[in-house]
C-alpha cells in the first residue's frame, strides 16, 4: 500500500450549539442550491420518504411472511433481496441483502463497527444508538452482557451469538424467531408483532395479546 | 487508517442511549437537510460511498466521539465539496453568519429544477450496486481456514484492527464485489472477491475473556485473506 498520510479534514469550527449547528446547515446548503447540487424539494422528498414510506414496518412485512410461507422463507435465507423484491421492497444500502434466522440454538445481532450501515429498505434510517460508539464498540465483544444490560434481553448462555459486522456493502438483518402462541394470528397480526429491534437482533417480537397485535 | 472510528472492541465507552423504539427518524430539521446531502453530492460527482466514509474518518478524533452522527455527514459534504471547488470555506463562514443573525432567512430558489427529485425516487428504490463482474478466480472456497493480514493501510480500508492477524473459516462467498481499499482513494473499483469470515470470540478477544459461546463474522475483500495452512507464525504478521 502506498497511500499517503491521511491528512485531517477541516472540523475546526466546533458547532457547539443547535443554533450553530442549524446555521451551517443552512448556509451549506444555501450555497450547495446555488451551485445546482441541491434543492430543497429533493430535501424534502427525502425526508418523506424515510420519514413515512421506508422503515422497519416493511421489514415486518417480510418477517411476517416468511413465518406464514415456508417457500418463501427459503427464497428469503437464500437469496434476502430478490426476496424481498417479491413484495416490492429494495433499493438503497439494501441493494443486495442477507438474512439470517434464529433458532433455538443461536442467535444473530449486526453492527456495524467502522461506521453505521444499516438495511434501509426494511429498517428506515438507523436510530442513534445504532451509530454511537458504546454499541459498535460493544456489542462484537460483549454481545451478551450488552444484550442482557442495555437492551433488556437476556439470552440464555446455551444460545450462541453471532455478531455480524456489516463491513462490505451487503446489508445483514435478523429474522426473529415467530412468538410461542401466535397460530392462530394472520400475516398482517404477525407483522404488528415484529420490532425493529427485533431484526436488529436486539430484541424480540412483541409477544401475542400485548395490545400491539389489536 | 488506524483512527477512532474503527470502534469494535474498544473498551470505557459507556452503556447504550436505548431509545426504546421511541426516536423520531429525524430529531432536528437540519438533521434531515444533513441527511439529504449524501444523496444529493454523490448524483453531483463529489465523491463515491466509501470516499464519503473516508472523509469522515479523516475528521478530528475528539470530535468524532463527542459529535451529533449527521454532524459528520456535514463535515464530510463540506471536505469533498470544498476539493471539488464547489465551495469556498471564506463564503461558507459568511453565510453561516447571515443565518445565524437572520434565522428566518430564506434559502435561495431553485425549484424549477425537478431533475434531483426524479433522481432521488430512483435512487431510493434502485440503489448502487456493488456487486462487479470480474473473470478473477477466487482463491478460497467455503470452508477454508483463512488468515487475516496485519497490513494497516494509511488510506481508506475495512481492514477493522479486531480482525487483523486473526484465524477464521469461509462461511460464504459472495462473489466480487468492487474494492473499498481503491475506491475509497479514488484509486478505482478494482472488483475482488468478497468471502463472509466466521472468527470465534475467543480467537478475537482470549478463551479467558470471551463469550465461550460466541462468534463474529465479517466480510473481507480476497487482499485481506492468505491461507493459514500455508502461513507460518511469521507470516501471520507480514
Amino acid at each position: 500500500m502506498t497511500e499517503s498520510r491521511p491528512e485531517p479534514i477541516r472540523t475546526d469550527t466546533r458547532l457547539n450549539t443547535q443554533e450553530e449547528i442549524t446555521a451551517r446547515v443552512k448556509a451549506l446548503e444555501a450555497l450547495l442550491i446555488e451551485k445546482g447540487v441541491m434543492t430543497t424539494a429533493a430535501v424534502d422528498r427525502l425526508a418523506e420518504i424515510y420519514e413515512n414510506e421506508v422503515g422497519p414496518q416493511l421489514g415486518a412485512r417480510v418477517v411476517a411472511r416468511a413465518w406464514t410461507d415456508p417457500e418463501f422463507k427459503q427464497r428469503l435465507l437464500a437469496d434476502a433481496s430478490a426476496a424481498c423484491r417479491e413484495l416490492g421492497i429494495g433499493g438503497l444500502q439494501g441493494e443486495e441483502m442477507v438474512v439470517v434466522e434464529n433458532t433455538d440454538t443461536v442467535h444473530h445481532v449486526i453492527v456495524c463497527t467502522l461506521c453505521s450501515c444499516y438495511p434501509w429498505p426494511v429498517l428506515g434510517l438507523p436510530p442513534n444508538w445504532y451509530k454511537a460508539p458504546p454499541f459498535r464498540a460493544r456489542i462484537v465483544r460483549e454481545p451478551r452482557t450488552v444484550l442482557d444490560e442495555d437492551f433488556d434481553f437476556p439470552v440464555p448462555e446455551t444460545v450462541e451469538i453471532r455478531v455480524w459486522d456489516s463491513s462490505s456493502e451487503l446489508r445483514y438483518w435478523v429474522l426473529p424467531q415467530r412468538p410461542a402462541g401466535s397460530e392462530h394470528l394472520s400475516e398482517a397480526e404477525l407483522a404488528e408483532l415484529v420490532t425493529r429491534d427485533s431484526m436488529i437482533g436486539v430484541g424480540a417480537p412483541r409477544p401475542v395479546g400485548s395490545g400491539a397485535a389489536a | 487508517m488506524n483512527g477512532v472510528f474503527d470502534l469494535g472492541g474498544t473498551d470505557g465507552l459507556g452503556k447504550v442511549e436505548n431509545d426504546h423504539m421511541s426516536e423520531p427518524v429525524f430529531r432536528a430539521d437540519w438533521e434531515k437537510r444533513a441527511f439529504s446531502m449524501f444523496a444529493q453530492s454523490a448524483r453531483a460527482g463529489l465523491f463515491n460511498v466509501d470516499q464519503f466514509r473516508h472523509g469522515i474518518e479523516k475528521m478530528d478524533p475528539a470530535e468524532y466521539l463527542i459529535s451529533n452522527y449527521y454532524e459528520h455527514w456535514v463535515h464530510t459534504v463540506e471536505h469533498y465539496a470544498e476539493a471539488a471547488g464547489v465551495l469556498d470555506p471564506a463564503e461558507l463562514e459568511a453565510r453561516t453568519r447571515h443565518y445565524l443573525e437572520n434565522p428566518d432567512a430564506p434559502l435561495p430558489e431553485r425549484e424549477t429544477d425537478t431533475e434531483i427529485v426524479e433522481f432521488v425516487d430512483w435512487a431510493v428504490t434502485n440503489g448502487f450496486p456493488a456487486h462487479r463482474e470480474s473473470d478473477k478466480v477466487a482463491q478460497f472456497s467455503v470452508g477454508d481456514e483463512v488468515v487475516i493480514s496485519s497490513e494497516s493501510p494509511y488510506g481508506h480500508t475495512r481492514r477493522a484492527r479486531y480482525i487483523r492477524g486473526r484465524r477464521g473459516v469461509i462461511s460464504a462467498a459472495h462473489g466480487t464485489y468492487l474494492y473499498p481499499d481503491t475506491a475509497g482513494n479514488g484509486l478505482g473499483d478494482c472488483p475482488e472477491h468478497l468471502y463472509a469470515v466466521r472468527f470465534t470470540a475467543a480467537e478475537l478477544w482470549g478463551p479467558e475473556t470471551a463469550d465461550p459461546n460466541g462468534a463474529n463474522y465479517f466480510d473481507v475483500w480476497e487482499p485481506y485473506l492468505s491461507h493459514a495452512a500455508a502461513t507460518t507464525p511469521q507470516g501471520a504478521r507480514s
